[in-house]
């Protein structure tokens, strides 16, 4: 650190001046290394499920139930089935997993795209859109989510459709205010000026310019559908048994909360860890690509 | 004289409701401009001169609306055509350039693929058709090594190199005329300069017209043949830019000379317009200026005074009843004290 400053060092802007500057950025970036690199491990957990786990986890073997962890080579104890804690957890984050990240993919693309045409269009579209989000909203998500799937029928399906009725109007809203500031913008206006047709406006202009902030909602989402999807199984309304999830691991811990307390909080764990793994990359993309 | 007018606009008319009634933005606007000219269209914050640009490109902010008046390409009216046709004619004819590059550009599309959008998209050329015009406009416009620089984004560049992408993005569609809403005053005085004789090169090369909206009258008289004077949402004075600086035969153009610094006069103290431009909600009666006019007169407020030709000088109109004594307003140097610059530090 020294106080000189060259007259050609401070004020330059060349590109690849800029673009070195941009890269260190990235390499300072912490929480989005950290969080991908925890949700990586997670990934590669569930992935690599049936060759880590030695056991099946949805036969019972009711002679070692309620066994403690290290017990037997059960590394995390058994649960009042006598089924492996870890087997359940390696194979109940495949599900979680993944019904929580394409549960989040419907809802981001119709709220996005709605919220998009209701900000850049106004008039009655808007109106009608927003009146429609307006309705969703009046509701509390979850007593929505679990009377959805109630209506529909316990499953996965019916909590994909549920959750994307319920969880794109977060999205429309996010997207629509981005798009009420950013019309007003002048390259919005210089791309209307010259000619461009309307969805090419949208999607390659306004569209890059707006998304940000729905991307970031979305990684906060995945962890909102995950718990939502536990708890649906906790109340009996997911994924059914005895396929293994961590809302239905939890559910059934609980009754042995007091002999057995980790067979309900290391699921519980492995929620909050995904969690904090995804607001971690959530914070990290604020950090990479806002420019504000 | 012989060539028809590229562009003609007749009485304009530009409203904009707001809750307390209607705001008459632009009242009786008319224009030519010729291929190859270009014109000047000054006037302070609120006259309606951004505003008439964007009722030409018919791309008014909502819920303002054209309430009368036609415009004419090449000595076609193309106000009765359906918006749609109206709207893809006038963008095809008319490019604008604006006032701040860095939100007129797209912060998240690297500056190469912004030029190139329009040949690409609308001109139907291949993808490297376009790329490589993008770099020829980029030449054109005077950006050192364009095929560097087509990969930047809008803020790793400096604000003149910004404003010639900009410019770069206008040429792009292949215009007749070039809009340009203060291109120029987020820059400072030297990258003025070499914008502006950019856009004038440009123009003389290309034949191209350009209207050039600016509240600076330097800026203006630097680059533009005709000037037009805006006040309230209409013109108030039009004419060559010597005559009419020379020799301003409205007020307002007068008082907007004396309120500017003459480096070749004494120093004096700058003059200011008192007062504030009318309420455009609520309706005329007489002359709009005439409230802050040192020269007012009775028959000021009894009627608007139309558009009449300066006596001898055929192409200088203003609306002034009193157009003919101008030449006796009191000049610079006369009657105004000049100040010496030491006291005005002690004041």
């Amino acid at each position: 650190m020294t106080a000189i400053t060259f007259p050609g060092r401070s004020t330059d802007s060349s590109p690849e001046r800029a673009s070195t500057r941009a890269k260190k950025r990235r390499k300072r970036n912490v929480p989005l290394i950290a969080g991908l690199t925890l949700f990586a491990v997670i990934v590669l957990l569930a992935i690599l499920a049936p060759v880590l786990s030695s056991y099946d986890p949805t036969v019972p073997d009711l002679a070692h139930a309620h066994l403690a962890p290290g017990t037997d080579g059960h590394l995390l104890g058994t649960d009042y089935l006598g089924r492996d804690v870890l087997s359940r957890l390696l194979f109940g984050a495949r599900i979680d997993l993944r019904v929580g990240v394409t549960a989040v993919i419907s809802p981001f693309v119709i709220g996005t795209i709605l919220g998009l045409v209701a900000g850049w269009f106004g008039g009655w579209l808007d109106t009608l859109i927003m009146r429609i989000v307006d309705v969703v909203v009046a509701f509390p998500f979850y007593i929505l989510i679990i009377a959805l799937v109630f209506a529909l029928g316990a499953g996965t399906g019916s909590i994909y459709l549920a959750i994307t009725m319920v969880g794109w109007v977060a999205y429309c809203r996010i997207v629509r205010g981005e798009v009420l500031i950013a019309k007003e913008q002048e390259y919005a206006l210089a791309a209307r000026a010259s000619g461009l047709p309307t969805w090419r406006i949208l999607f390659r202009h306004l569209l890059p310019n707006v998304v940000l902030q729905a991307i970031v909602y979305s990684m906060s989402d995945i962890v909102l559908t995950i718990l939502a999807l536990v708890t649906l199984s906790y109340l009996g309304l997911g994924v059914p048994p005895p396929t293994p999830d961590w809302g239905s691991m939890i559910s059934d811990g609980q009754q042995y909360l007091l002999s057995q307390w980790y067979v309900a909080t290391i699921p519980g764990l492995a929620v909050v860890i995904t969690g904090f793994s995804l607001a971690l990359i959530a914070d990290g993309l604020v950090e990479r690509f806002d420019q504000k | 004289m012989t060539s028809a007018p590229l562009l003609e606009v007749h009485d304009l008319e530009v409203e904009i409701p707001v809750p307390h009634g209607n705001l008459q933005a632009v009242r009786g606007v008319s224009l030519t401009l010729a291929a190859g000219e270009s014109i000047g269209v000054v006037g302070e914050s609120g006259s309606g001169k951004s505003i008439t640009l964007r009722a030409l490109l018919g791309l008014l902010p909502r819920p303002a609306k054209v309430v009368g008046g036609s415009i004419l390409l090449d000595g076609i009216d193309v106000t009765g055509l359906p918006e749609k046709k109206r709207r893809k004619v006038l963008t095809e004819a008319m490019s604008m350039v604006f006032q701040d590059s860095l939100t007129a550009l797209n912060p998240v599309m690297r500056i190469g693929d912004q030029i190139a959008e329009v040949p690409r998209r609308r001109l139907g050329m291949s993808r490297s058709a376009a790329a490589a015009r993008a770099i020829d406009l980029m030449n054109q416009v005077g950006i050192p090594e364009p095929e560097r620089r087509y990969r930047a984004y809008p803020h790793e560049l400096s604000g003149g190199m910004r404003q010639r992408v900009c410019i770069a993005i206008a040429l792009s569609a292949q215009p007749r005329i070039i809009l340009a809403d203060e291109p120029t005053t987020a820059l400072d005085v030297t990258i003025q300069a070499q914008v502006l004789d950019v856009i004038d090169n440009l123009r003389k090369e290309k034949q191209l017209g350009l209207i050039l909206v600016s509240h600076d009258l330097a800026v203006v008289s630097q680059t533009c043949s005709r000037v037009y004077v805006m006040y309230a949402g209409r013109v108030v004075e039009s004419g060559n830019v010597r005559d009419l600086l020379q020799l301003p035969r409205h007020p307002y153009t007068f008082a907007l000379l004396r309120s500017v610094p003459d480096p070749d006069q004494p120093v004096h103290r700058l003059l200011t317009i008192p007062g504030q431009p009318p309420d455009l909600t609520v309706v005329q009666q007489g002359c709009s200026f005439a409230p802050r006019c040192a020269f007012a007169e009775p028959q000021c407020l009894a009627a608007e005074p139309p558009l009449m030709t300066a006596p001898g000088q055929r192409d200088h109109l203003a609306a002034c009843v009193r157009l003919e004594t101008a030449p006796r307003w009191p000049s610079w140097s006369q009657e105004i004290p000049s100040v010496p610059a030491v006291e005005e530090v002690g004041s």
